[in-house]
């Protein structure tokens, strides 16, 4: 309606309209007479000795799509989680449109327009989807009535929502649609959106993009968190970047490359994984045919007729949305849960499905799980028991019923040593490591026991770059040493860059594998949100 | 009086404070908050609830005593389990045993003391009709106070945005939090309510029931009526229906040996248990194990600042 030249975001009024329409051709830097929507000015953060936010300034103009970089730990979350009234910052002050203000609690950010979605989502599975937004909005509204302007909004945005469905019955995708429509509804002026895109397929990306394009129209500014720099790239017009809870630097993220943003980021350069070409597979070390398992938690997915090989020599990925069977499966390949008839899982031709995760790991077998704390290690163990409980059966660790502890120890410091493990003290609990050096620890665990066929679950999952780059490259090169490795990841990229092979898996059934050399990612995508999955199952068939 | 009539009634007496002491609770588990104290908050309340009728001469004092009682208890486990972050389990526990000694000394000087049983309603007519009158129109308060926190509650859960909020916070209080509500406050409040719950269902008993104190009176209600709560998968409702079920059993067994079967009375004795044990299977079972607890039930939730 209203021209770029024309429309008032130049006067000096300190509010702006809330129906203000912005048009993405919008000259930036902004006018230099209007004020930042939000300005964060010298912000320090503290929890005990650790600094979370060291004097940080950011600010987010009008109609802005603006991005928050940083690697874990860096204090995003933190600096977000001050912007919408969660914490209260130790220092610093806070400005809207120009002027001073403080916000107590997440009910005070929602009355300005400041809407968050979470990262690890804020809901409530047994809850409705009414249920949930009505939660998320201030004031008496009856459910009924929230039900009845969420469906109008989530049709007007084309989000489609189902009111009345329970939140533990949805995708991934779904549930991120509520925490969206939910902030909409608030007619907000700032959204901020915390790693939205972590969990989405490439199609449910687009889609989230497309939502953010058509809010920033609409007269609202965005803070978008991430650490995947393509995507900055491709939609924020700003980016602020943090390292160690320090502003670092700020840049227009469409000039820079992936690797100059990864440079600042991670404070040196970022060696990407060194893979030399897969020369020959080896023979077939792990088969699995026509597993089907029934999950035994009702709000998991069952397997339904899974069949792939690995071979020696090689990296094979699984892709997939989380929740299409992953954990099921991981548990059926590592013998926490036994298959229904042994023939369906074999190592180097043995029947194994019945064996449990010992018997597995005497065949040469290694598992590592998806969550670092409280399954792949006990968090208040030490260490070196840590490093028994993995490998009691085959590390020799166990002499005639006693710890061996020296050699508990010394195993733990080889770990240490080969994966550059970085920690205070000899022998500390699991729990005191940061997430990057536990998960170095127990992918080195498995790793330096030499294994023939490693199955790792999101091997770098909410990992440092520096970490996880060692990770990678560390899985690449025992495949080459003659292992097969088997990753089961919903990071693309990853997969993209270490995998040979990969099949997708989608609501517990699996793909057809697929040669990594040459595969659009689109064609993965589609595989991810289950299209044409059922044309690939009768190839497979054929 | 028919035989009918008797046992209705008394089935009703038996039933009441079972049902009272379980919607309390119910509002404090939705919330995310296992008290198993409710055994010690009870008899606190049967205690108190009888001292303060003797020395005021009036049953209502007597109820608010009982009521506060309660309530203090249940602040006890609060501060424990909210303001320290305590094991609940632990705190219920100890809650359970502390009552039960503490109840002895308070109503020690008034062992063998009488008083008469609490007014029922008379309403000329009404409650004249034959069999069913006496039971629809002729019960003390306490009776009319019991289904109306049934319904009260009901409503408060389903239809109330505090009410929403409370059960968000026992699905999942981390996202509670970071939605904005006072996670501790709720469950404060919510853990005071099931304290009151359990002291006027104390209050019923040693005013109403039998009524007279005696150490130890309570005699395993408040863990029947913790189980009851379990039976119903924390719904109100259902509430009503397990509280009268055991109670129903429990008098109909009563009855029945008076009748002269020919079974141990130890095993009758023993049956409500059986009959509660049994319709959790069932309902475990026929619900395929699906979870229907509240998900965040008796975790302690520590915010960061």
């Amino acid at each position: 309606m209203l021209a770029t030249g024309t429309f008032h975001m130049g006067t000096l009024h300190a509010e702006v309209e809330a129906n203000t329409v912005c048009t993405s051709s919008r000259p930036s830097p902004p006018m230099l007479s209007a004020p930042p929507l939000i300005e964060a000015r010298a912000i320090v953060k503290r929890f005990g000795a650790l600094l979370a936010n060291d004097h940080v300034d950011l600010s987010v103009a009008e109609c802005e799509v603006h991005a928050l970089l940083g690697e874990n730990g860096a204090g995003k979350s933190t600096l977000v989680k001050i912007l919408y009234g969660l914490l209260q910052p130790t220092e610093g002050t806070l400005l809207w449109q120009g002027a001073p203000f403080s916000l107590h609690n997440p009910a005070e950010a929602r009355q300005r327009g400041i809407g968050m979605v979470f990262q690890h989502f804020s809901l409530f599975d047994a809850l409705t989807v009414a249920e949930n937004v009505a939660l998320a909005l201030n004031g008496d509204e009856p459910v009924t009535r929230v039900a009845a302007r969420l469906a109008e909004v989530s049709r007007a945005y084309g989000l489609p929502l189902e009111p009345g469905r329970e939140v533990w019955r949805l995708s991934v995708g779904e549930r991120q649609r509520i925490e969206i429509v939910r902030c909409l509804m608030q007619d907000p002026r700032l959204l901020i959106l915390d790693e939205p895109t972590s969990v989405l397929t490439p199609q449910e990306c687009e889609g989230l993009f497309a939502t953010l394009e058509r809010v920033k129209a609409e007269g609202c500014s965005v803070l978008y968190i991430s650490h995947k720099l393509e995507e900055v790239r491709h939609i924020c017009e700003r980016a602020t970047i943090l390292r160690h809870g320090k502003v670092v630097g700020s840049c227009d993220p469409r000039q820079e490359s992936a690797a100059s943003l990864a440079e600042m980021m991670v404070g040196s350069k970022v060696a990407p994984a060194r893979h030399d070409r897969l020369v020959m597979a080896g023979e077939v070390r792990l088969a699995v045919g026509g597993l089907s398992l029934r999950s035994p938690d009702p709000h998991g997915t069952s397997l339904r007729d899974i069949g792939f090989e690995v071979r020696a020599g090689e990296v094979f990925g699984i892709a997939g949305v989380a929740g299409n069977g992953q954990d099921e499966l991981f548990a059926a390949l590592s013998g926490e849960m036994l298959a229904e008839t042994a023939g369906t899982i074999r190592i180097d031709g043995v029947a194994t499905g019945q064996l449990g995760i010992n018997a597995r790991r005497l065949m040469g077998g290694a598992f590592v799980p998806e969550e670092r704390l409280g399954h792949a290690t006990a968090p208040s163990f030490r260490l070196s028991d840590n490093a028994l409980a993995s490998g009691h059966a085959t590390n020799g660790f166990v002499r005639r019923g006693m710890i061996d502890r020296a050699a508990t120890r010394a195993w733990v410091d080889r770990i240490v040593k080969a994966f550059d493990v970085r920690k205070g003290p000899r022998d500390p609990e699991a729990k005191a490591l940061s997430g990057g050096n536990l998960q170095k620890f127990i992918v080195g665990r498995e790793i330096l026991r030499n294994p023939r066929l490693l199955i790792v679950s999101q091997p770098t999952w909410g990992v440092d770059a520096g970490a996880a780059s060692l990770i990678r490259q560390a899985l690449i090169d025992l495949s080459r040493s003659g292992a097969a490795v088997l990753v089961i990841s919903q990071d693309l990229d990853e997969l993209f860059e270490i995998a040979d092979r990969m099949a997708v898996i989608f609501h517990g059934r699996i793909s057809a594998p697929l040669d990594t050399e040459g595969l659009r990612r689109e064609a993965v995508g589609l595989l991810m949100g289950g299209g044409g999955f059922s044309a690939n199952i009768v190839d497979q068939a054929a | 009086m028919t035989m009918f009539e008797a046992i209705l009634l008394t089935i009703i007496t038996a039933s009441t404070p079972l049902l009272i002491g379980a919607i309390g609770q119910l509002v404090c588990e939705r919330s995310g908050v296992l008290n198993l104290g409710m055994e010690g908050m009870m008899i606190m309340g049967a205690a108190c609830g009888f001292a303060a009728a003797i020395l005021s001469g009036n049953s209502y004092v007597g109820v608010l005593a009982a009521i506060l009682a309660g309530m203090a208890m249940s602040l006890i486990f609060a501060v424990l389990t909210l303001g320290l972050a305590a094991n609940q389990v632990a705190s219920g526990l100890a809650l359970s045993i502390f009552g039960l000694g503490l109840s002895g000394v308070i109503g020690a000087p008034f062992v063998g003391a009488k008083r008469d049983q609490m007014a029922k309603l008379y309403l000329p007519g009404l409650t004249d009709i034959p069999v069913i009158g006496k039971a629809l129109f002729g019960q003390d308060p306490f009776v009319y106070a019991s289904f109306a926190l049934v319904i009260g509650v009901w409503w408060f859960l389903a239809r109330s945005k505090p009410g929403l909020v409370l059960r968000a916070c026992g699905e999942n209080h981390a996202s509670a939090h970071a939605l904005g509500y006072p996670v501790l406050k709720i469950r404060l409040l919510a853990i005071l309510f099931g304290g009151g719950c359990a002291g006027l269902a104390g209050a019923y008993l040693s005013l109403v029931y039998t009524p007279f104190w005696s150490p130890g009176m309570t005699a395993g209600r408040g863990w029947i009526a913790l189980a009851i709560v379990v039976f119903a998968s924390w719904r109100p409702w259902r509430v009503l229906a397990g509280a009268y079920l055991f109670g129903g059993i429990t008098i109909l067994q009563l009855h029945a040996q008076g009748a002269g079967v020919k079974v141990p009375s130890q095993f009758m004795a023993a049956l409500p248990y059986l009959v509660t044990i049994l319709a959790l299977v069932i309902i475990m079972r026929r619900r395929g194990g699906q979870k229907t607890a509240p998900a965040s039930l008796g975790t302690p939730f520590v915010p960061d600042r």
